[in-house]
């Protein structure tokens, strides 16, 4: 039953009590998150903490106990050899730079095909289940396999995308896709694409399917452009499923790190931020200096994630 | 034929040839590593894109190596752990979430959101010393617990979205009937989540059976390894000698699994994945 | 005996005032109907009784235990909720049994009270079945029957027949009534359907706005609103109200109104000052039309046919046309022009506040035969 009287004045507030029965549901509701507040503690949130620790010391791989603080010196120390530290690495910056380069052209890509298609979904006809089913495959595949399947396809020799592209007249000579420093990067954009399309598309084809139809009946009626109607009435409504397919993607980008370790492994002109860090972690055993990068890393997907999260909440706050 | 029929045929016409457009983009690769794997070595460096006598010496090759066949077996072990341990501890958590009110529920729900955005690797050198700690490096168990990391954060998501759909008054009734929290949780709304626990079970499944980067820096013998890395680490002499064949044959065979869930559990799947990101 | 008692019991809920100082007592056995408007707070107070929802001050006592910190099952209360809420993934026997199961008990006394539950019910055949194979009228039974399995002393109905269609409610109701005659258990049943409430409750409680506008048998709730909104609210077509002033207070007051012009009604009005403003309220069936003569009398302005029955709907010259409830040979046509006469004995008056003014005791015994009866004209407009 909805609300009645409110409160006339002179009227004490009365004690909001509870039941025991609601006593009893938010201590069962306490000890049932319990088991994965815990689980998230340990593998989420102290990992986290002893990363932004080791940024400040010289723990190496060996032994992370037994590092001493060193201050800021992993993210900058100048000393009577100069600058040094990750902030003036030029191969950070070059990660970073290639980073930010994945991020925009693949998810730029992502989000106009993966609307392409979903229109194209969107279309009632016979076999679209069958359609549907058949697209998710790229999304099934592990990462590491369809990096697998593409560096085959793309391989400089015996590939068939360069069997392809020379049988059409388009290249005049095999073209080294993963070792070529100036199509390497477009090497990982492609098959990233391949992968996160379909994901991008069944997020569009779900918002496409909640927009209400009497808006389409109206401008059928009225006889406007179907280009108009897309421009003026699908694309604002679609926005917040952008958004937030976008905001997915770019997270998941900025922390790219499988498709390119297995694609083009150390190449500097590929290199990721992740790959950098885990490079400096595993390999060179660093775990003070990688552990700075991590966390440089970390920061970056926080802001993005907060700025994200603000407007969630601010939207929820107009919507209600 | 009438203009007005002409281009109604011209636009149907157009339109089968995007799907076929889009279904060749979608599928060629994993056909195209279908077709390799089913070639002879000698016939691997010509291309073609059709297998007229089918070769199984490479999928034969792969299955004799003990050490691929273990990964798949560490594959399934792991997966199959992290999805019960997901489920079970977001099972619990989504009820909490989903159904009671509490002091401190949205703070809970907003850390849940902020794990599922971490970058992996910037937990990887403070996990690692967890794992070494704990005695679990290069173990099963060290995956398993470094793979709820990812897998948590969204079934607890789906399912509480799940959880709260459920109609409040059927756990009124539980109460009326003496039904504790935890006999509510098992034996009422439980029953009703199954479709809900399958799809969210799944989509863990298959994020833990595709995981590469916890499984190589947490794992380091042979026998340890989960096929993700395995795959990435069979490897000739040097990048123009790979066993191309043989890595068609071990890729396909990871897939094929995947690919068959999917195809079943495709509306699944879908509502699933929809749910954790556009209701959320 | 008194099984259930409130005592001054008040809820809040973000800064509303949802009930506010209920206090009402319910004897064993009784069939008590709570009925209001919706937002009355009816459905709340049964939460609270049902231990849904908790009390923000007061008592409840129930066999004169206060049970406010109890839980359901410790309270020996049944409920019956209006979307049925029937476990779907159960058979018919294991909802009925849950609750026992839940409580431990031994086997074979269970699957005796089971059945015992399900005879009664007429649910023996339906055992087996899940609660989607079953009809509307079949699962509104179950629920009935998972909330009596545990016999408890009290059996509260949340709205259970509002999703059932008209004849099928008409049916359930007559059920319902039957279980209690059959258990004596003392029941508690919210609604808005004022039919449900005369024709079910020994006793009704119409709630108004989070109070309790007046408690009593149907009969002396219609017959002797306390309010104007209890008035309002029971009977169809509802009570015509008329303005009127009161012209004489006194032991006896003298009124001047629409309609029936200036009045010696039997009322006791010595409280209020003259000039006061009041409202006189009439049944539609305790008007009786007489054809007026040439343009003297009331304007019909509508007839609905019912069947059995015509409204009849006079202008009065309020907002609202007042309605007169006919025999369908009276043959009444819109145009018609009618005087009307009214017993005294059904007129009933209300005050500013709505409360409605005391019957001079005398009236009931000796009624005075000249303004007892009386025909009015529509001159008095």
């Amino acid at each position: 039953m909805s609300v009645s009287t409110t409160l006339a004045t002179g009227d004490e507030l009365l004690p909001a009590r509870e039941t025991p029965v609601q006593r009893r549901r938010v201590r069962a509701a306490w000890l049932f998150l319990t088991p994965m507040l815990l689980c998230l503690a340990l593998v989420a949130a102290w990992p986290l903490l002893r990363t932004f620790w080791f940024s400040l010391t010289d723990a190496s791989l060996a032994d992370t106990g037994d590092a001493s603080f060193i201050g800021l010196s992993n993210y900058l120390l100048h000393s009577s050899t100069g600058w040094s530290g990750v902030l003036v690495d030029p191969q950070w910056w070059n990660a970073v730079r290639n980073t930010l380069h994945f991020t925009v052209v693949s998810v730029g890509l992502e989000m106009v095909l993966g609307l392409l298609v979903a229109l194209l979904l969107n279309v009632k006809f016979t076999g679209r289940a069958l359609v549907r089913a058949l697209i998710l495959i790229p999304w099934a595949i592990p990462t590491i396999v369809s990096a697998k399947i593409w560096s085959w396809m793309l391989n400089d020799q015996f590939g068939i995308i360069n069997h392809l592209m020379l049988g059409a007249g388009l290249i005049d000579a095999p073209l080294a896709w993963t070792a070529d420093a100036d199509l390497s990067m477009w090497a990982v954009i492609i098959v990233d694409v391949w992968k996160t399309v379909p994901f991008v598309t069944l997020l569009m084809l779900a918002a496409l399917q909640m927009l209400p139809g009497d808006c389409y009946e109206a401008a059928r009626v009225d006889g406007i452009h179907p280009l108009k109607v897309f421009w003026r009435v699908t694309l604002p409504l679609l926005m917040p499923a952008l958004l937030v397919a976008a905001i997915f993607r770019i997270l998941d980008s900025l922390r790219v790190f499988d498709v390119i370790y297995v694609l083009t492994s150390n190449s500097s002109s590929t290199m990721s931020m992740s790959v950098y860090a885990r490079q400096h972690l595993m390999e060179f055993q660093d775990v003070g200096y990688g552990s700075a990068a991590s966390t440089l890393l970390f920061l970056v997907v926080a802001v993005i994630a907060m700025i994200y999260l603000y407007l969630g909440r601010r939207q929820m706050e107009v919507r209600s | 034929m009438s203009p007005r029929l002409l281009k109604k045929a011209l636009l149907r016409v157009g339109f089968w040839c995007l799907i076929g457009i889009l279904l060749l983009y979608a599928v060629f690769p994993f056909y195209y590593a279908i077709v390799t794997s089913l070639k002879p070595s000698s016939a691997l460096f010509q291309v073609s894109y059709w297998v007229d006598n089918p070769d199984f010496s490479n999928y034969a090759a792969v299955l004799q190596q003990a050490s691929f066949l273990r990964a798949i077996g560490n594959s399934l072990v792991v997966a199959l752990s992290v999805v019960a341990l997901a489920l079970f501890l977001s099972l619990t958590a989504a009820y909490a979430l989903g159904r009671v009110k509490f002091r401190g529920r949205g703070t809970v729900l907003m850390m849940v959101l902020g794990v599922s955005m971490f970058p992996q690797v910037a937990v990887l050198s403070g996990l690692f010393e967890v794992i070494r700690a704990l005695g679990l490096y290069n173990t099963s168990w060290a995956l398993i617990l470094s793979y709820t990391i990812f897998t948590l954060p969204f079934t607890v998501w789906v399912l509480t979205t799940f959880m709260g759909q459920l109609p409040h008054e059927l756990e009124e009734a539980a109460i009326m009937d003496g039904a504790s929290p935890w006999v509510t949780l098992t034996r009422v709304l439980l029953p009703l989540l199954w479709p809900a626990l399958v799809t969210t079970g799944l989509l863990a499944f298959i994020a833990a059976w595709n995981e590469f980067l916890f499984a190589l820096t947490f794992t380091l013998t042979d026998t340890q390894r989960t096929v993700p890395v395995a795959i990435a680490l069979i490897s000739g002499g040097s990048s123009h000698e790979l066993p191309w064949g043989l890595l068609m044959a071990a890729s396909v065979l990871v897939t094929v699994p995947l690919v068959i869930l999917v195809l079943i559990f495709q509306r699944r799947i879908v509502s699933g994945l929809t749910t954790g990101a556009l209701k959320g | 005996m008194i099984k259930l008692k409130l005592d001054n019991v008040n809820k809040q809920l973000g800064g509303m005032r949802i009930l506010r100082d209920v206090s009402l007592e319910i004897a064993a056995g009784e069939f008590v109907v709570f009925v209001g408007p919706s937002g009355c707070g009816k459905s709340t107070l049964l939460r609270l009784i049902a231990g849904l929802d908790s009390i923000c001050a007061g008592d409840l006592l129930i066999d004169g235990r206060r049970v406010n910190d109890l839980e359901p099952r410790e309270r020996g209360v049944g409920m019956v909720f209006q979307s049925y809420a029937l476990y779907p993934h159960m058979s018919v026997y294991d909802n009925i049994s849950f609750g026992l199961k839940l409580a431990k008990t031994e086997k074979t006394s269970l699957r005796e009270r089971v059945l015992k539950t399900a005879q009664i019910l007429q649910l023996d055949k339906l055992l087996q079945r899940k609660p989607k194979e079953l009809s509307g009228g079949q699962r509104q039974r179950v629920a009935m029957g998972r909330a009596m399995a545990r016999e408890p002393d009290i059996l509260l109905f949340d709205e259970p027949l509002s999703n059932l269609d008209a004849s099928l409610r008409v049916q359930m109701r007559n059920e319902i009534a039957r279980l209690h005659a059959r258990l004596g258990t003392t029941m508690i049943y919210v609604t808005h359907d004022q039919v449900e409430a005369m024709t079910l409750a020994d006793k009704i409680v119409v709630l108004n706005g989070g109070h309790i506008e007046q408690v009593g048998s149907p009969r002396e709730l219609y017959e002797r609103p306390a309010t104007r909104f209890v008035a309002g609210f029971l009977g169809s077509p509802r009570m015509n109200f008329l303005a009127a002033s009161l012209h004489t207070p006194g032991a006896s007051s003298l009124v001047e109104s629409l309609v029936l012009g200036r009045t010696a009604l039997p009322f006791d009005s010595s409280s209020l000052a003259a000039n006061s403003q009041l409202s006189l309220g009439i049944r539609p069936e305790h008007v009786t039309l007489k054809a007026a003569q040439g343009t003297a009398g009331i304007a019909v302005i509508g007839v609905e046919y019912l069947g059995s029955e015509t409204y009849v709907h006079l202008d009065t010259g309020q907002d609202e046309p007042m309605i007169c409830r006919c025999e369908v040979h009276a043959g009444w046509r819109v145009g018609d022009r009618v005087e009307l006469q009214v017993e005294i004995d059904n007129l009933h008056l209300f005050d500013a506040d709505g409360t409605a003014l005391r019957r001079h005791p005398q009236t009931l015994e000796t009624p005075l035969d000249d303004i007892a009866q009386r025909s009015v004209r529509a001159g008095a407009l």
